[in-house]
């Protein structure tokens, strides 16, 4: 259904009009239709293997369940890479904030206060440790694949020393009974997802932190020179990161019931994974929330099917490597297609000067 | 002509919304140092890439040895016998030196590598330039610049190149290193080798060069000079002087200054490229800087907006003095910058206009940090309907718009915040002759407002059309200030060839 839309011509302007032959599925509503679309084939499929069982009221809650400890996650994890980086901590930070959370000492803390200050515990730990992260990154100019994947070894390995390699059990009921409950039949996990969802969305989109984040992923340097304050944002959004590793721990302490330093586990994969096929770019500058939550979805509903099919994790595994193979394949081609109609101004004169090692002389023709 | 290895003739090649070449001639002759001069942005390096194979031509002829080719492809450019060395050299760093001298046709014997046979070869080709000591089995990454040009140069050879372009070749090396890549590239001259040699440094191309081709805008403005007797002022001339007749808005005719200056740069120095710079602007002031490439004029642009830190000196708007090295603060201000690389200083370019344009106001559309997107796109298109930027439509992205309409988006981002102080380097850099004096005119309303305005240009004849006053910078230091009026462009010339070029009396007299 790519049918190009014949536009008016463009009054003076030299330019070409884009072309928008490469369609439908180029811009940002088609991406997450793509995605809707695979969701749908996917409910189909588990439909039609499982019947009813996948069909069920209980299994669809099931499913929104377990995406929403990931979900959050993914959401702060969107952030930061429209913002041009990548957190490779998240999965640790759950697992510190989890213990740290569930410490005996904060226990009884908020035993004599109010479970309230657990949930907080684990937010601050989480977002101290995003600060790191964006202090030792932004100021400190360090890579941030380099310095999350330090935060990731430190954070679980202080998590262990915490917790001394124990698994902390929650005792405060109160804390249990509220994250348990399901207000409107739908559970409270499911709930903040869907809370920290939409107030993702609002910021990335209704707000100038959001339309920073789009413009410092983009293009730091232009964004500098127009007078943003790159390295404060660039901070921000790890402590941003950071925060929602806090939440995820807490989600994680009541659906479990402990803090652990093994919670999290490859967590940061799941969510890169789920932002990538969302269609947020790894270079940075475009992506959606929308696009990431379908992205937790796809993950979590496959892995439903896999499960009421009796297969096994490892076939599910499979699977998701070539969800994930898939995903880029299709969001290269649909930037190379953005390429091609940029590619020659990406190479005006001016810019030109130097050329670049591409067009290498030292390849001959066999 | 006759005994022409390369004919180039009428290469145009256009980008969206700029036309890179309009027309370039070029001929080169087997053994001659063939020097090509431009300003940066003059179309070099899209002529070379041309050349090499790695643009395509929308139109015009290459000939080789007398018959017209089509260069599809690098490699294609490679099997005639053209190699490019580029500026930033394409050697890989942790490989042996013999490694990329072969890279893509190893040596090798029943699918077996054989090294040795590739070190003879690598050093042979290498003591033919003059520099055995090179040992094949270095890694490349331990070598230095100068020897990494080498291998380049080996491996050019190591293909039977006919010709082999050199980009600016001399920019990472010492003056002995200089030296010795003339001594090369005059014995492969003699070997009946061509050489294309690209630099900014005239005086390399006195000692080295045969003939010389200027471009300026994307166009040949003088070839086959004679590269020892072509005076400096004339190839400085060619290289900056005005091609076209713009359209310069009349000046305003102010009050002598009285007022009080608004923007004050004082003894600012950035080591290495600005040295004890200070100057005034009124309000309503056009001030233009002129300079050659290196004079430091857009890093006086950039020390004063706050994207260089500037070691001594202070700049003060309104009396206020700005915190060194923060942009921030000088946006707070109301310091502007048009930066001298459009697309990747200044634009979003996936990015529609509209958020171009309230990228550096956001504040005035949000309430309690929410954007009203509305908000901003009125206020863009009243923006873009005071500019005449086309097309009206602020949705469309950036990267479509020409590059006249490109810098009207960043000039848009600057009126909507209402800044006082407006920097430009390089306005109209890519914008075609036509949107020029739509600009000029532009620039010339904003001050009239009472913004005070630095204009830096490599164009002579644009900064003395357009500014009120003049700063002639050379190697970083101020040495003229005086009315525009008051100068013409042989003067500046003179002024500017004081700083970076020795002009010798033969080089006048011939």
């Amino acid at each position: 259904m790519s049918t190009p839309t014949t536009q008016a011509p463009p009054a003076a302007d030299a330019a070409p009009r884009r072309g928008t032959a490469s369609g439908f599925l180029s811009g940002p509503a088609g991406r997450n239709a793509g995605l809707v679309i695979a969701l749908v084939i996917l409910c189909v499929v588990g439909i039609a293997t499982a019947g009813d069982r996948f069909a069920s009221t209980d299994n669809l809650l099931t499913i929104l369940r377990l995406a929403a400890v990931t979900g959050v996650v993914s959401v702060g994890m969107t952030f930061v890479i429209i913002g041009g980086g990548i957190d490779l901590s998240v999965g640790a930070l759950v697992a510190l904030s989890s213990v740290w959370a569930t410490t005996l000492a904060t226990q009884a803390l908020a035993e004599d206060t109010h479970w309230i200050l657990m949930a907080g515990t684990a937010l601050l730990v989480g977002g101290v440790a995003g600060l790191v992260n964006g202090v030792v990154i932004a100021y400190g100019k360090l890579v941030a694949f380099i310095a999350t994947l330090a935060m990731l070894a430190a954070a679980r390995g202080l998590a262990e020393i915490i917790a001394n390699r124990r698994t902390q059990i929650v005792q405060d009921q109160d804390f249990l009974r509220f994250f348990s409950g399901s207000p409107l039949g739908v559970p409270t996990l499911v709930w903040i997802f869907a809370l920290v969802a939409v107030l993702g969305w609002v910021l990335l989109n209704r707000t100038t932190f959001g339309r920073r984040t789009f413009a410092v992923g983009g293009n730091a340097e232009a964004a500098r020179l127009a007078g943003i304050r790159v390295q404060r944002h660039t901070v921000a959004l790890y402590v941003l990161s950071g925060v929602t590793c806090g939440i995820a721990a807490v989600m994680l302490m009541a659906r479990t019931t402990t803090g652990s330093s093994t919670h999290g586990t490859l967590l940061e994969l799941d969510a890169i994974a789920a932002v990538v096929i969302g269609g947020t770019l790894l270079i940075g500058g475009r992506g959606t929330i929308v696009g990431t939550v379908l992205g937790v979805l796809i993950f979590t509903a496959l892995s439903n099917v896999f499960t009421l099919n009796n297969l096994s994790s490892s076939a599910q595994a499979v699977a998701k490597g070539v969800i994930i193979v898939a995903a880029v394949l299709l969001q290269q081609r649909v930037a190379a297609g953005r390429r091609q109609r940029r590619s020659p101004k990406a190479v005006p004169p001016t810019a030109a000067e130097g050329g670049p090692a591409g067009a290498s002389p030292g390849v001959p023709a066999p | 002509m006759s005994g022409a290895l390369l004919e180039m003739q009428g290469i145009v090649k256009t980008f969206p919304g700029v036309r890179a070449l309009g027309g370039v001639d070029l001929d080169v002759r087997a053994g001659e140092v063939h020097c090509l001069l431009g300003q940066n942005g003059a179309g070099k390096s899209t002529l070379i890439k041309v050349l090499a194979g790695a643009h395509q031509p929308d139109e015009g002829e290459i000939r080789w040895q007398g018959e017209t080719v089509r260069l599809t492809d690098p490699q294609a450019a490679m099997r005639l016998g053209i190699a490019t060395i580029y500026q930033e050299l394409d050697l890989v760093a942790g490989l042996s030196v013999a490694d990329n001298v072969f890279l893509g046709r190893e040596r090798s014997r029943f699918g077996l590598s054989r090294p040795a046979a590739a070190q003879r070869a690598t050093a042979d080709l290498l003591a033919r330039l003059g520099h055995p000591e090179i040992r094949p089995g270095t890694e490349v990454g331990a070598l230095s610049a100068a020897s990494q040009q080498m291998v380049s140069m080996a491996r050019a050879l190591s293909q039977d190149a006919r010709l082999i372009v050199m980009d600016e070749p001399s920019a990472v090396l010492d003056n002995e290193e200089v030296e010795r890549l003339f001594h090369v590239v005059r014995d492969l001259t003699a070997d009946g080798v061509a050489v294309v040699y690209i630099s900014h440094r005239l005086e390399e191309i006195r000692q080295v060069g045969d003939r010389i081709t200027v471009i300026k805008d994307g166009r040949t403005v003088a070839t086959g000079l004679p590269a020892r007797e072509t005076a400096t002022r004339e190839v400085i001339a060619l290289m900056t002087g005005r091609t076209i007749e713009y359209v310069f808005p009349q000046r305003t005719e102010r009050a002598a200054t009285t007022a009080a200056p608004l923007l004050e740069v004082d003894h600012v120095t950035v080591p290495g490229h600005v040295e004890d710079v200070s100057f005034t602007v009124a309000p309503g002031e056009i001030l233009g800087l002129a300079g050659l490439v290196g004079s430091g004029r857009s890093e006086v642009l950039e020390a004063v907006y706050g994207a260089r830190r500037p070691t001594t000196g202070e700049v003060r708007v309104d009396g206020k003095r700005l915190r060194p090295g923060d942009v921030a603060s000088a946006v707070a201000a109301g310091v502007g910058l048009a930066p001298e690389e459009r697309k990747s200083q200044a634009l979003l370019l996936g990015d529609p206009i509209y958020r171009n344009i309230t990228l550096s106001s956001l504040g005035r559309f949000a309430r309690g940090g929410f954007l009203s997107v509305r908000g901003e796109k009125a206020a863009a298109r009243e923006q873009t309907e005071a500019l005449d930027l086309r097309p009206v439509d602020v949705d469309r992205e950036v990267r479509t718009l020409s590059g006249g309409n490109q810098q009207k988006v960043v000039l848009a981002r600057w009126l909507l915040r209402e800044c006082r102080v407006l920097l430009l380097d390089e306005p109209t850099r890519g914008v075609d002759v036509g949107a020029r004096s739509e600009i000029y005119a532009l620039i010339r309303a904003l001050a009239d407002r009472g913004v005070a305005v630095v204009v830096v240009s490599s164009e002579i004849p644009e900064v003395l059309g357009l500014a009120d006053r003049v700063l002639v910078l050379a190697e970083g230091r101020v040495l003229a200030d005086r009315p525009a009026g008051a100068l013409d462009e042989h003067q500046v010339l003179d002024l500017v060839m004081q700083g970076t070029t020795t002009p010798t009396s033969e080089d006048d007299a011939a």
